[in-house]
């Protein structure tokens, strides 16, 4: 029940910049997940927020008060770690009445109160048991409830579902969502995890070398990346990216084939497209009249995915992916027949590495 | 840590009837080249000053415990006792007062100096520590510490000292900071934490390197002997008493000596060897 | 978020002993070798040490027995290892077992050894029994130093060669077992395996192990008191007779800057020999 707002932190390790001036303002009750590759700052950013780790500059604000030079336990938030760091030595009743018992909280509110996020995690079972008698997942929920019995203005959850397996982490994925939409609690979320990012948030804020790339919904994310990076990073497989040479008149070169882009004096920028928003018209050689103007796409190896066929070809020598159907009758070596679904084409500049407005 | 299975002990096994005969023989040979010594020190230690001058001595012992009483009545030997026992337990308390929060700090922080403060550990390997007593003895006339409890137990610390920093530091790295971290943001400050959370995950192995100080304490003899003269350790007595004594005083010294050394190592066990695991580094 | 001065605090009160305890003794030490009570710098010391009878068969009977002592210690450390470490039952009462003389004291070790070399003593008992012998023999006389020096020897190796075990057989608990199973693929036998990763691979504890022993071997005392009396002199025993008989304190420090200086250079050259470089470590 907080905004978050972070004013121009940085870290510095020695010479080394882990986070590079970040600002960003988190609403009151939102999802935000921190996405990232590892060692591109997403955790010192949360640790920072946390008080785990003091920024070098920059102020944190967390509602009305600026907590960066606050202590952990002044801040109002509560963790959950990735490796859960559910106290060996307590019972998980004691566990998740930690951070009450250091409130001094009267008995009957703690017993209230374990007992309500013990219902909420599903461990009411197991409330008399030591950590060692747990399984990841129920540690797992162990931490999470000792997170949410505290009533935090925040949550911080530092990957909290990448030590479960497969299936338990989607299975956890969908009820923390469920939990942390009830409690009105403002969430930053890590995760390296596409797929935990884009399901759970309301806002992801992808991180790549110290710095916030792009910080936006979802779809947002997916359909519009601000940067080469977030659009050669989300999705599975990645965008695809062509260079474009200037032809004149806002008119681009690419792979032999004029197309309708930017109006800028670039020499080369470079074009982009999901490999699932091309439609493939044929194959070269089939009978199949080419529609004019349509790129063609060497067949190098084929993925059989079910749901999908994967076929990475090459364009122009360049490595090119599309999502063919999956009964499609495509051989390595075939050359296919493709264009793009005109709207779903975008630009990014080469030496900025941001996107180009079309318009 | 599972050490078992670590190698040699692959899936399939060649090795015929003959190998295992020569290992569990190996293995036996080693074993009661440990235990006779030990064995032959307790059957003199429990037979009558009579038999342990006569000869050929008999392989059993004859569970008389003259020579033990004759020992315990002997003039200083009661007093050496509790003299030894005073040195340890200051050694203890001293290794374990300095060493522990040294040894919190190094698993613990990285801060300018760490290095130098290890290699100033470390080097303590590199130096025979017991001669330490030599300079040490004229500077404790001086300043009034001479042949006292406390000044043979300073001594003492200086050798446990340096195990006392590296076990509490390998004790305090198996304990992740994650705990401490998860407790800081429940509400803890860090002495709060520190109280809460770790000490009582480490409070066996603490008391496990305390023992340790205690037995290096226990057994030391050079610095004792050197530093003490009306207020003698066990050892510094027997030592000065080597060369008059009479035999079954000598066996009898021997075994209070080990006796208590045997029952330590036993309850410490658990933690030798991942102290020395980390201690290598 | 802690203050930056934590970490020197709580290192304050082991650095403080360190240095009035280690650091400054062995300044000392070096002063009193050197400077006479009326603050003359001289030579005089080393001189009266050199010069005197002892001096040479003790600096050669310390130097010999850490020459006994150490390897084969090491030896058979590392084969006690091993032997632990392709067990699957009974792993740690043997370790137990094995490591019982880690708790017991040079003096205790000496006492034990001389319970089976001393006249009467079990040696000759049961040599007497098996007909070797008709009446004790004097095992443990000056003039049977051969005998002493077998007597120290093995008490020696009796009594630290647990230290060495765990070392070693904490080293071996650190290197991955992957390594034996791929050497094991690629038809490495049991000596190859030993040879090619073990040895290799606990370079750093060998290290460990071997400074750590060879400095106690130089500190050898209470065992040769105990089975040899002064009959077999070693440098830390004449240290002793210097400081309480002879009640020169100037000499015992000539006495032991000797042991720092040899123990250093050991060090030094065991630190060169085992050297492992910073990339190549586990």
């Amino acid at each position: 029940m907080a905004i978050i707002q972070i004013k121009g932190v940085a870290k510095q390790y020695g010479k080394v910049h882990a986070l590079h001036s970040i600002d960003m303002t988190i609403a009151d009750q939102e999802f935000m997940v921190l996405l990232g590759a590892s060692g591109c700052g997403k955790t010192t950013l949360l640790r920072i927020v946390a008080g785990l780790e003091t920024a070098t500059t920059g102020e944190v604000w967390i509602g009305e008060k600026r907590v960066d030079k606050l202590a952990p336990k002044d801040r109002g938030i509560a963790m959950v770690f990735q490796n859960y760091a559910v106290f060996p030595h307590l019972t998980v009743y004691e566990n998740i009445a930690f951070g009450l018992r250091m409130a001094k909280m009267e008995q009957k509110e703690v017993d209230r109160r374990v007992e309500r996020t013990a219902t909420l995690m599903h461990i009411e079972g197991l409330l008399k048991r030591y950590s060692g008698q747990l399984s990841g997942g129920q540690r797992q929920r162990v931490a999470v409830a000792r997170a949410l019995a505290t009533e935090p203005q925040v949550l911080l959850m530092d990957e909290p579902l990448s030590n479960l397996d497969a299936l338990l982490r989607m299975e956890m994925r969908a009820e923390l969502k469920t939990v942390l939409a009830e409690s009105n609690t403002t969430t930053i979320y890590v995760t390296h995890d596409q797929v935990e990012a884009m399901s759970m948030a309301d806002r992801i804020a992808i991180m790549n070398g110290g710095k916030i790339v792009q910080a936006s919904s979802a779809v947002e994310v997916y359909r519009n990346p601000a940067a080469h990076f977030v659009g050669s990073f989300i999705g599975n497989p990645p965008m695809n990216f062509l260079t474009a040479d200037n032809s004149g008149d806002g008119f681009w070169q690419v792979a032999g084939v004029r197309v309708k882009g930017p109006d800028t004096s670039q020499k080369s920028i470079q074009f982009a497209i999901r490999p699932e928003d091309i439609v493939v018209h044929g194959k070269s050689g089939d009978g199949s009249t080419a529609s004019e103007g349509a790129f063609t796409a060497g067949v190098r190896i084929l993925e059989p995915l079910g749901s999908h066929l994967l076929a990475s070809c090459k364009v122009d020598d360049q490595l090119f992916r599309v999502v063919l159907n999956s009964d499609a009758e495509v051989q390595p070596g075939d050359t296919l027949q493709w264009s793009p679904q005109a709207d779903r084409v975008r630009w990014f500049d080469p030496e900025t590495e941001l996107a180009l407005s079309t318009v | 840590m599972s050490e078992a299975h670590r190698f040699g002990s692959g899936p399939v096994q060649a090795a015929g009837p003959w190998s295992r005969y020569l290992f569990t023989g190996a293995v036996v040979v080693l074993c009661l080249w440990v235990l006779v010594p030990i064995y032959l020190l307790l059957v003199n230690t429990l037979s009558s000053p009579e038999a342990v001058a006569t000869y050929p001595k008999r392989a059993l012992p004859e569970f008389d415990t003259q020579s033990l009483a004759f020992f315990m009545n002997y003039a200083g030997v009661g007093q050496a006792l509790w003299n030894s026992i005073k040195v340890a337990t200051v050694t203890m308390i001293l290794s374990i007062g300095a060493g522990a929060p040294a040894g919190y700090a190094l698993s613990r922080f990285d801060f300018r100096g760490k290095d130098t403060f290890r290699v100033l550990v470390l080097m303590t390997r590199a130096f025979p520590l017991p001669l330490l007593a030599l300079p040490l003895a004229v500077l404790y006339i001086r300043i009034g510490l001479d042949d006292s409890i406390l000044g043979l137990a300073l001594v003492h610390t200086t050798l446990a000292l340096p195990f006392a920093v590296l076990i509490t530091f390998s004790l305090f790295s198996g304990i992740p900071i994650e705990l401490e971290e998860a407790a800081w943001t429940l509400g803890c400050n860090r002495f709060q934490a520190f109280i809460k959370v770790i000490l009582p995950l480490v409070l066996p192995g603490i008391a496990a390197s305390a023992i340790f100080a205690f037995v290096i304490s226990w057994n030391e003899v050079f610095a004792a002997a050197v530093l003490t003269i009306e207020h003698r350790t066990l050892p510094a007595f027997l030592l000065q008493g080597l060369a008059e004594s009479p035999l079954h005083l000598k066996f009898a010294g021997g075994a209070v000596l080990v006796l208590p050394a045997l029952l330590f190592i036993f309850l410490v066990r658990k933690y030798l060897f991942s102290m020395w695991g980390i201690a290598n580094r | 978020m802690y203050p930056r001065s934590l970490p020197y605090l709580l290192l304050l009160p082991s650095t403080l002993f360190l240095c009035v305890f280690f650091l400054y003794p062995f300044g000392l030490v070096a002063w009193q070798a050197f400077v006479t009570d009326t603050g003359q710098f001289t030579s005089e010391f080393f001189v009266e040490m050199k010069s005197h009878w002892k001096f040479n068969t003790a600096f050669t009977n310390t130097i010999l027995l850490a020459l006994a002592v150490v390897p084969f210690q090491v030896c058979l450390a590392l084969y006690m290892a091993t032997l632990v470490n392709g067990m699957k039952r009974g792993r740690d009462l043997i370790l137990y077992i094995w490591t019982i003389p880690l708790g017991i004291s040079d003096l205790a070790a000496g006492i034990i050894w001389l319970a089976i070399f001393e006249q009467t003593g079990f040696l000759n008992s049961m040599m007497q029994g098996m007909g070797f012998i008709d009446q004790p023999v004097s095992l443990l006389s000056y003039q049977n130093t051969g005998m002493i020096f077998l007597a120290i020897l093995l008490a020696e190796v009796w009594r630290a060669t647990a230290i060495v075990l765990v070392i070693l057989v904490a080293g071996m608990g650190l290197i991955p077992k992957e390594y034996y199973e791929a050497a094991e693929v690629f038809g490495a036998g049991r000596w190859k395996r030993f040879t090619k990763i073990t040895l290799p691979m606990l370079k750093p504890s060998l290290q460990t192990a071997m400074i750590l022993r060879v400095i106690m071997a130089f500190e050898v005392f209470a065992v040769v008191v105990a089975l040899g009396g002064t009959n077999l002199p070693v440098l830390m025993g004449e240290i002793y007779t210097w400081q309480f008989d002879l009640q020169d304190a100037n000499v015992a420090a000539a006495y032991a800057l000797v042991i720092l200086l040899i123990s250093i250079s050991c060090t030094l050259l065991i630190m060169w020999g085992l050297r492992t470089p910073k990339e190549a470590r586990v």
